[in-house]
């Protein structure tokens, strides 16, 4: 891992995103914003990651991620996307009474699909706001009994949310009853599943992971139990990302300090040179398919025609991978050991 | 135990006043409530305290506290005593020796000597070059402070790193590395140069005077400095180029070159022995002093007293002090002089004469001189107590202790209370962590490598953290979870789950006692569910309760519920046989808390009253003991003013079941088919 850069900021990142790009941008991306937790001050800061070529402002390591600016946050960072937008929403979310002071709940999970924002959180609640709108648009209260953990979006108009019961649930905006279209949950112990990420191109494959490490890859059109259950980390799966140009690539990072690559891409001469480095993992299954078009290689479960490569890209791990971010070959990660890591060769 | 022997440090707390109130306070673990009572001076009012000492005996008298009337509300004051951890440049410190620290826990032990010391020399460089990194940061933090008070912070807190780099690189060259004699000059040599850094800007400034305006004795003072550090090549350097300038003394300037380039210097490598090297040496001497004795230089006194330096004269070296600044340096030069195969136990006798000869009269040692002086006499033990009282926090004793130990140096010197010092130096260094909002996860690992009472600090400190939001709690629990530290994760699992049961979180109150295995709490639930359903008339929560899976069975009550809510779902789906069969199994096999039953009876009744028979005459038997047990119950706790409602159900039930039976029985006694 030659290009990953370090940094120690001083701060616990629970949060790290890069800022979006245009789909047909050449540039790889080069800002990304990190939000911090548990300090008495929490900021929201926005790095810079300049080119490998150019030199540095101090003559400093280039490369490093530089401070642009950064912005005082009440309460622990929990989520972050980008918009553009000039609204403050208040007190989104609350158990009892929404302006008393005790009475606020956390705010565990924020998606956008411009200009519509939703939000979720400990009290259960789901909320759908408008960029330009001072109110929120719809509130389904105690959408949930227990909390939501993630939500994303699966179609413009529906959303999926996970809770700490183990369930995934649709809710779909254009019906007005407050219930969920549908929800899916494991068989067996209600692990409480902490993240969940969609297929950037097939939309029915979504990808969740729980509290004991499992990474969970579920087909919504049929069934309401995951297709293949991944014994991944040995602790809370914090975040997990399917790459968003080439989904055959999965990301996922853990309280126990991994950030696992997991590559279901079978074309064996293409090898990203990185996957021969690191700690490699276990997990070699057997010889590829030669015609894996139409199925995604995530939905196959047949072990002995699929070959996963999974790779822990952290060679010591100390302290847990709060967060993590890819967007074209750049990856992203923040640690609780104040640390932040940028790699800008994932695919080198 | 010993008297201390300073005045301990007053400490102003700003906004306390105590001439207008009387304080209480209170000591916590690393930092101390202070709090107003509502107490004034002599005379003022006089009304209990809450939860304050009665204070101390009033002094005096006179000044009457209370002036205005009501006194104001009560004031709490944290006054914490570390002020280091809360620097933000001082956190990166932390949390990259906290990297190192744990990398050096857990690598293997390498199996040979040499490979073992060069591992340790390798983690006692990056500790040091972590300082050094900490100390650029602070200083570049102390340029672009605006506040004047903030600045001299940092300054103060670079030289501070600056002293304890110094120290560090010391203890490196002569413990952890333990340079034989040879190489160990060369080392201290090194930590000289890297130490006085007035050096380059002398340089600078010389080098960049064009040939017009030379200042001899800043030219000379580089020279001097050169060879005092010696730097040979350096100094050599710029000696030719005063001798392009002044070709009449080109011979002096010759001889003088001629003898820095032939002085002998320990090598790194084998490539000569010690007995080898102290010939050469002894030979290379006598040769300077026949020049000094010849008067060779005696025209230029820059270059005589260069001369005496090479020949080991203190006096001459001793002239240069305001170039060496300290005496530490006056020790390096002295011994490169004179015995430059000195061994590292011989290095106190230097140590000791050189300070003194270098002080002189005011021999009032710095404790950073006293702490060096502890190093060069290989006291291992004085050097980390010195330190301690030096130092405001347990950073730095607590790393380099441990390194030591690594290295085998410190014999397992018992304390008091049973710990070696590693171990208590540890301790107070992560509990020092826990105190801070956000560093204790760094303390855990620390913790972690105390085999004695590590564990035991671990569980009484990771049960104060507060817990504002569910994922810290997470991350707590599975640190207790990973540690096998059950009652941690039980009363923390208790605590989230009360708190969400007060917010009505049910489900979220249900998860945290399945995480904690808690059946009571689980029955709590349950209880409250049932609760509301027996208020609403309907379940709240339905996918929850819909949806328990296998952590149905962890409590009776919770089995219950969910077999209850099967029971509602096969009604609803007009599988009347096969709820009856269910309702009729909770309260046979008992499942059903007594309280329910008479509940789940009036839930039968519209079983019973259905077109067609659903009870079997059995299943009616069974339905009526039930009744009758019930109703006995309550007939022995409950007085007789049952409400009109209670005996018109019971009475329903009544009819109800026997028309049932009546009906059954004709059912069953009829012959199939016709």
């Amino acid at each position: 891992m030659e290009e990953v850069c370090a940094r120690f900021v001083s701060q616990k990142i629970s949060k790290a995103r890069w800022r979006p790009l245009p789909a047909a941008a050449l540039q790889p991306p080069d800002l990304f914003a990190t939000g911090s937790w548990d300090n008495e001050d929490n900021r929201i800061s926005i790095w810079s990651v300049g080119d490998v070529g150019s030199a540095g402002l101090n003559g400093e390591y280039q490369g490093e991620p530089q401070l642009l600016c950064d912005i005082r946050h009440n309460g622990d960072v929990m989520d972050m996307q980008t918009l553009s937008a000039s609204h403050r929403w208040e007190n989104a979310h609350y158990h009892a009474d929404q302006y008393t002071a005790c009475g606020g709940a956390a705010c565990t999970g924020v998606i956008c699909n411009n200009p519509e924002i939703v939000t979720v959180g400990e009290d259960g609640r789901i909320n759908l706001y408008r960029a330009d709108q001072k109110d929120a648009v719809r509130t389904i209260d105690n959408a949930d009994s227990s909390t939501l953990h993630a939500v994303t979006f699966l179609r413009t108009t529906e959303i999926l949310t996970v809770n700490s019961i183990g369930q995934l649930k649709i809710w779909d905006f254009r019906q007005q009853r407050n219930e969920p279209a549908q929800i899916f949950s494991l068989t067996g112990d209600r692990v409480p599943l902490h993240c969940v990420d969609r297929h950037p191109n097939q939309q029915h494959i979504v990808a969740t992971g729980g509290q004991d490490g499992m990474l969970s890859i579920w087909d919504i059109r049929q069934g309401t139990m995951p297709v293949s259950l991944l014994n991944a980390h040995e602790a809370e799966m914090w975040e997990v990302h399917f790459h968003p140009s080439n989904p055959d690539h999965l990301f996922t990072c853990s309280e126990d300090g991994s950030l696992w690559h997991w590559d279901t891409s079978t074309d064996v001469s293409e090898k990203p040179s990185f996957l021969h480095q690191g700690g490699r993992s276990t997990a070699y299954f057997s010889h590829s398919t030669i015609n894996q078009s139409v199925v995604s290689a995530w939905l196959s479960n047949d072990p002995t025609k699929d070959r996963m490569e999974i790779t822990n890209l952290i060679p010591n791990q100390t302290l847990s991978v709060n967060t993590l971010d890819v967007l074209g070959p750049c990856l992203v990660y923040g640690t609780d050991a104040e640390a932040i890591y940028v790699n800008r060769q994932l695919f080198a | 135990m010993e008297e201390p022997d300073t005045e301990p440090p007053l400490t102003v707390v700003p906004g306390a006043d105590p001439a207008r109130t009387q304080l209480c306070f209170e000591w916590g673990p690393a930092e101390m409530l202070l709090c107003e009572t509502l107490f004034g001076r002599r005379g003022g009012e006089r009304r209990g305290a809450p939860g304050g000492s009665a204070g101390p005996a009033p002094t005096g008298c006179g000044v009457a506290g209370g002036g205005d009337g009501a006194p104001g509300p009560s004031r709490v004051f944290v006054v914490r005593r570390d002020q280091d951890i809360y620097m933000e440049t001082l956190r990166k410190l932390f949390n990259e020796s906290h990297g190192i620290f744990v990398g050096l826990q857990r690598c293997e032990e390498e199996r040979a000597a040499r490979a073992r010391n060069a591992q340790l020399v390798q983690v006692s460089k990056n500790y040091r070059s972590v300082i050094r990194a900490c100390m650029e940061d602070m200083h570049q933090a102390a340029i672009s402070a605006r506040d004047s008070a903030l600045h001299s912070q940092y300054s103060i807190q670079v030289s501070i790193l600056s002293a304890m780099e110094l120290i560090w690189n010391l203890c490196e060259i002569l413990f952890v590395e333990a340079a034989p004699a040879g190489p160990l000059l060369l080392r201290l040599l090194d930590w000289v140069q890297l130490h006085i850094c007035d050096v380059d800007n002398m340089v600078r400034e010389v080098l960049g005077q064009r040939k017009s305006i030379k200042n001899t004795s800043s030219f000379w003072n580089v020279v001097d400095i050169f060879v005092l550090q010696g730097r040979m090549d350096e100094a050599r350097h710029l000696l030719s180029k005063e001798a392009i300038a002044n070709p009449t003394s080109m011979n002096m300037y010759k001889i003088l070159d001629d003898l820095m380039k032939k002085m002998p210097v320990p090598s790194l490598g084998n490539t000569q022995t010690l007995t080898e090297m102290e010939l050469k040496w002894q030979h290379w001497h006598e040769e300077c002093q026949r020049y000094l004795q010849d008067g060779t230089f005696a025209s230029n006194s820059h270059m005589e007293s260069i001369c005496k330096i090479l020949l080991g004269d203190e006096n001459a070296i001793l002239e240069k002090k305001e170039l060496m600044t300290t005496w530490y340096h006056f020790l390096v030069t002295r011994l490169l002089y004179s015995h430059p195969t000195v061994k590292s136990m011989e290095l106190r006798f230097y140590a000791q004469s050189s300070m003194d000869m270098f002080l002189g009269e005011e021999s009032n040692p710095e404790p950073l001189d006293t702490i060096l002086m502890a190093a060069f006499e290989f006291e291992l033990h004085q050097v980390i107590k010195e330190c301690s009282v030096a130092l405001s926090n347990w950073w730095f004793v607590a790393h380099l202790t441990d390194l030591l130990d690594h290295c085998k140096l410190l014999q397992s010197h018992n304390l008091y209370f049973g710990s070696n010092m590693r171990e208590f130096l540890l301790l107070e260094y992560a509990s020092g962590l826990f105190s801070h909002h956000s560093l204790w996860q760094l303390g855990v690992d620390y913790f972690d490598h105390c085999p004695e009472y590590g564990r035991v600090y671990l569980e009484l400190h990771i049960e104060r953290i507060p817990l504002n939001t569910e994922q810290k709690a997470l991350k707590v629990l599975r640190i207790c979870e990973q540690r096998q530290m059950h009652e941690q994760v039980r009363s923390i699992c208790k605590i989230m789950a009360m708190k969400a049961l007060r917010n009505n979180r049910l489900g979220s109150a249900l998860s945290w006692s399945i995480r904690a295995k808690d059946a009571a709490f689980a029955t709590l639930i349950s209880d409250r569910f049932l609760k509301d359903y027996c208020e609403r008339g309907y379940f709240s929560d339905l996918d929850l309760i819909d949806n328990l899976g296998p952590s149905m069975l962890l409590s009776d009550r919770l089995t219950f519920l969910g077999k209850y809510r099967e029971f509602h779902r096969l009604y609803g789906e007009k599988r009347f046989s096969e709820a009856a069969r269910l309702l009729l199994m909770l309260m046979t096999a008992h499942i059903a808390p007594c309280s329910f039953w008479m509940t789940l009876l009036t839930d039968a009744l519209p079983l019973l009253e259905q077109k067609e028979v659903i009870f079997s005459a059995e299943q009616t038997y069974e339905l009526m003991r039930c009744l009758e047990d019930l109703t006995a119950r309550k007939l022995d706790k409950q007085k007789f003013q049952d409400d009109d409602v209670e005996t018109m159900k019971v009475e329903m039930l009544r009819l109800a079941l026997a028309r049932n039976l009546a009906r059954v029985i004709v059912k069953e006694g009829t012959l199939e088919g016709s």
